[in-house]
């Protein structure tokens, strides 16, 4: 608790300090594209239940650009943050106040499925460079993809692909899925049910809740009428982890085996207590990852930010890795956007997660890896799936 | 046991939870006029507030008996504050100023514990649950919310109907200046009446800590829900808000299994029906 009012006094200090040097110094911005500060807009969930995976993501890309000195390939970093609320009512205004109003470089965004369509769209007409460090919206980079629009998280039904693949070796036969009826939970469930079904699993009922309703006793009593072997559920944040708790109070852990994607446990390994034990998820991460990457990204991020940073802190590291590549070979100048995006479509990095590149339709190829949660931390069982690409379905970049 | 058993259980018990919230919301709005927003922060502040209690209590009955206090006097301090200069006011300026409030208590929200989700354990003597059928049980944690929630709404009822305070509170609703002439201190009755309010939605917050988990936001799903009961309720009646709360609890549980993909939109049929047909709500004055 301390260590985190630190950090958000230290952020307020920050901020404070750009207002206040801007308004000292409303003329000093140089003509000159090369010597100026890139400025790099920020539309992420700071408050409601997603608000901590804002914060990861922010975190990281912060850590990153101050171990580069503050500056990536000469450019000075300055964020210009938005709080989107997770609400894509409000996502095309407040877009549009970053891209036109605040008139940034590049744009940042975002955790929901929702509001990063509504943010793709604008950022499509306005040909800014775009990174998507979360939401999974698999049109983003399927139909709707875009040179301009990259994507260092995962396509939804990725995550899906994964788990099913891993239900099917664990020998289960019969599932229920149980998720947020929303673009995200709709699309990892689809991506499960293709794995599974494939893999000769039956899939019983499929149960959903509206988003971002947290109500689960209903569904929950239905799955114990159901009596599958095992339940695929989507939930992410604070909602995952009363979903876990609630599985667990309603007595149904120990009959039926609670996977899904590693969102759902992801954040909340530690809060989830007894609850979370041994409910198993895919990600592409976990924490216990044997590489150099991993190691030092672990420590300096616990060093800055006195906790241990979860998957979507990953994702915002490899958003500023990413965006690094891009920078450096067009020494800082955002404007050669062809060679900007040449370099970025080509990057082949090592990421925490493991190597990282992406797909024809800028999405990435990861590896996928099965976890359980024991103690209070996702333990490492093996890889679930390797190269786990989306598919690229009406991309007219592929 | 059936599932439409279980799934009334299950609504029974949301809606009497989502009526301690809703009680002290029919309360400020029915007797001071007042449209208090932030009346969810009190929910969400009850629940933080449990969190951290219970850090030191190790039990969410003894941090329940330490908060609630602790919110009736918050609730005093920001009626003094703030609320008080908004009786002679239009609406339009009680929405502005409990709006504002709910952003600066978000923010203080997220400056004093952070955005990471938090959970709040339940005490031991109440882990596990009663086996209801062959894979599923019902906690006992909520069963002792449930019994916890009825024995309020009792005692709430006994107050307004039975004491001085309760008579004093329903003659101030339905004619201030009269109870004014009387020698009664409206301006105090208020007061009163708001600290209650802002301690019967901490309550519900301290409360449901244990089942909802602790994370930022808890508090608007509430306060919307809130509304809906004193909307179908009657403003202002603690009756309405008791048969209000239980009937949307019952119609979304039930909605969820019988309409799944209308469920979220269930409860606002309720309200339009009740709207139609008496616009007054159900225990409250024909408007």
């Amino acid at each position: 608790m301390h260590n985190k009012s630190r950090i958000t006094r230290r952020d307020a200090l920050k901020m404070a300090g750009v207002g206040a040097a801007a308004a000292a110094f409303p003329f000093a911005r140089p003509a000159i594209s090369q010597g100026a500060p890139l400025r790099v807009g920020l539309l992420l969930p700071y408050s409601g239940t997603f608000a901590a995976l804002g914060d990861g993501i922010t975190n990281a890309m912060d850590l990153y650009v101050k171990q580069q000195g503050g500056k990536l390939a000469g450019r000075t970093i300055e964020w210009v943050k938005v709080d989107d609320e997770s609400a894509p009512p409000k996502a095309t205004e407040l877009t549009s106040k970053l891209v036109q109003g605040e008139k940034v470089d590049v744009l940042i965004g975002t955790v929901h499925s929702g509001v990063a369509m509504a943010m793709a769209k604008i950022a499509r007409e306005a040909g800014i460079p775009t990174l998507i460090p979360n939401a999974g919206a698999n049109v983003l980079t399927r139909a709707q993809c875009a040179k301009n629009i990259f994507r260092t998280s995962f396509g939804n039904s990725q995550p899906g692909v994964a788990t099913g693949i891993a239900m099917i070796k664990a020998g289960i036969k019969t599932a229920v899925t149980y998720s947020w009826g929303y673009a995200a939970g709709e699309e990892s469930v689809a991506g499960f049910k293709e794995s599974f079904v494939a893999g000769g699993g039956k899939i019983i009922k499929e149960l959903t809740l509206p988003f971002p309703n947290v109500e689960f006793q209903a569904g929950l009593a239905e799955i114990a009428s159901l009596k599958p072997q095992a339940v695929y559920s989507f939930y992410a944040g604070g909602g995952a982890l009363k979903y876990m708790q609630d599985y667990a109070a309603a007595g149904l852990k120990s009959s039926i085996q609670l996977w899904g994607p590693g969102f759902l446990t992801d954040g909340v390994e530690k809060a989830a207590g007894a609850a979370g034990e041994g409910v198993k998820t895919a990600l592409h991460y976990v924490e216990s990852l044997d590489n150099a990457e991993n190691k030092k990204f672990r420590a300096d991020y616990n060093a800055a930010f006195k906790r241990f940073p979860d998957v979507y802190a990953v994702q915002g590291w490899d958003t500023t890795q990413l965006l690094d590549v891009g920078l450096k070979a067009v020494g800082g100048d955002i404007k050669k956007q062809d060679d900007l995006y040449k370099a970025m479509r080509a990057a082949k990095f090592n990421s925490p997660r493991g190597p990282f590149r992406l797909s024809a339709a800028q999405n990435p190829i990861h590896n996928f890896y099965l976890r359980e949660l024991k103690g209070g931390e996702n333990v490492y069982l093996g890889v679930a799936a390797a190269d786990v690409s989306d598919p690229t379905t009406g991309c007219n970049l592929a | 046991m059936d599932l439409v058993l279980i799934q009334l259980l299950n609504g029974v018990q949301y809606g009497l939870l989502i009526f301690l919230a809703a009680s002290g919301l029919t309360l400020v709005f029915g007797i001071m006029g007042v449209i208090n927003l932030s009346h969810g922060s009190f929910y969400m502040l009850g629940a933080y507030g449990a969190l951290t209690l219970t850090q030191f209590t190790g039990d969410i009955f003894l941090s329940l008996a330490l908060g609630v206090p602790l919110a009736f006097v918050f609730g005093f301090i920001i009626e003094w504050l703030f609320i008080r200069h908004l009786y002679d006011r239009d609406h339009l300026q009680q929405v502005l100023l409990t709006f504002a409030l709910i952003l600066i208590f978000n923010e203080a929200q997220k400056i004093l514990w952070g955005s990471y989700p938090h959970s709040v354990p339940v005490p031991g003597y109440l882990q596990g649950g009663i086996k209801i059928s062959q894979f599923l049980s019902y906690p006992y944690y909520r069963v002792a919310v449930a019994a916890f929630c009825v024995a309020l709404a009792l005692a709430m009822m006994f107050v307004i109907q039975k004491t001085r305070i309760g008579r004093i509170i329903r003659a101030g609703e339905s004619n201030r200046e009269m109870v004014e002439a009387l020698g009664i201190d409206s301006r105090l009755l208020f007061r009163f009446v708001f600290a209650s309010g802002a301690a019967l939605a901490a309550t519900a917050g301290i409360v449901a800590a244990p089942l909802e988990s602790v994370y930022p936001g808890i508090g608007e799903p509430v306060l919307i829900i809130s509304f809906v009961v004193v909307v179908i309720g009657g403003i202002g009646s603690i009756k309405g808000a008791f048969v209000g709360a239980i009937l949307i609890g019952v119609a979304d549980a039930l909605g969820k299994v019988y309409f799944p993909a209308f469920s979220s939109s269930v409860v606002y049929a309720l309200m339009a029906a009740v709207l139609i047909a008496r616009p007054g709500g159900l225990f409250g004055r024909a408007a």
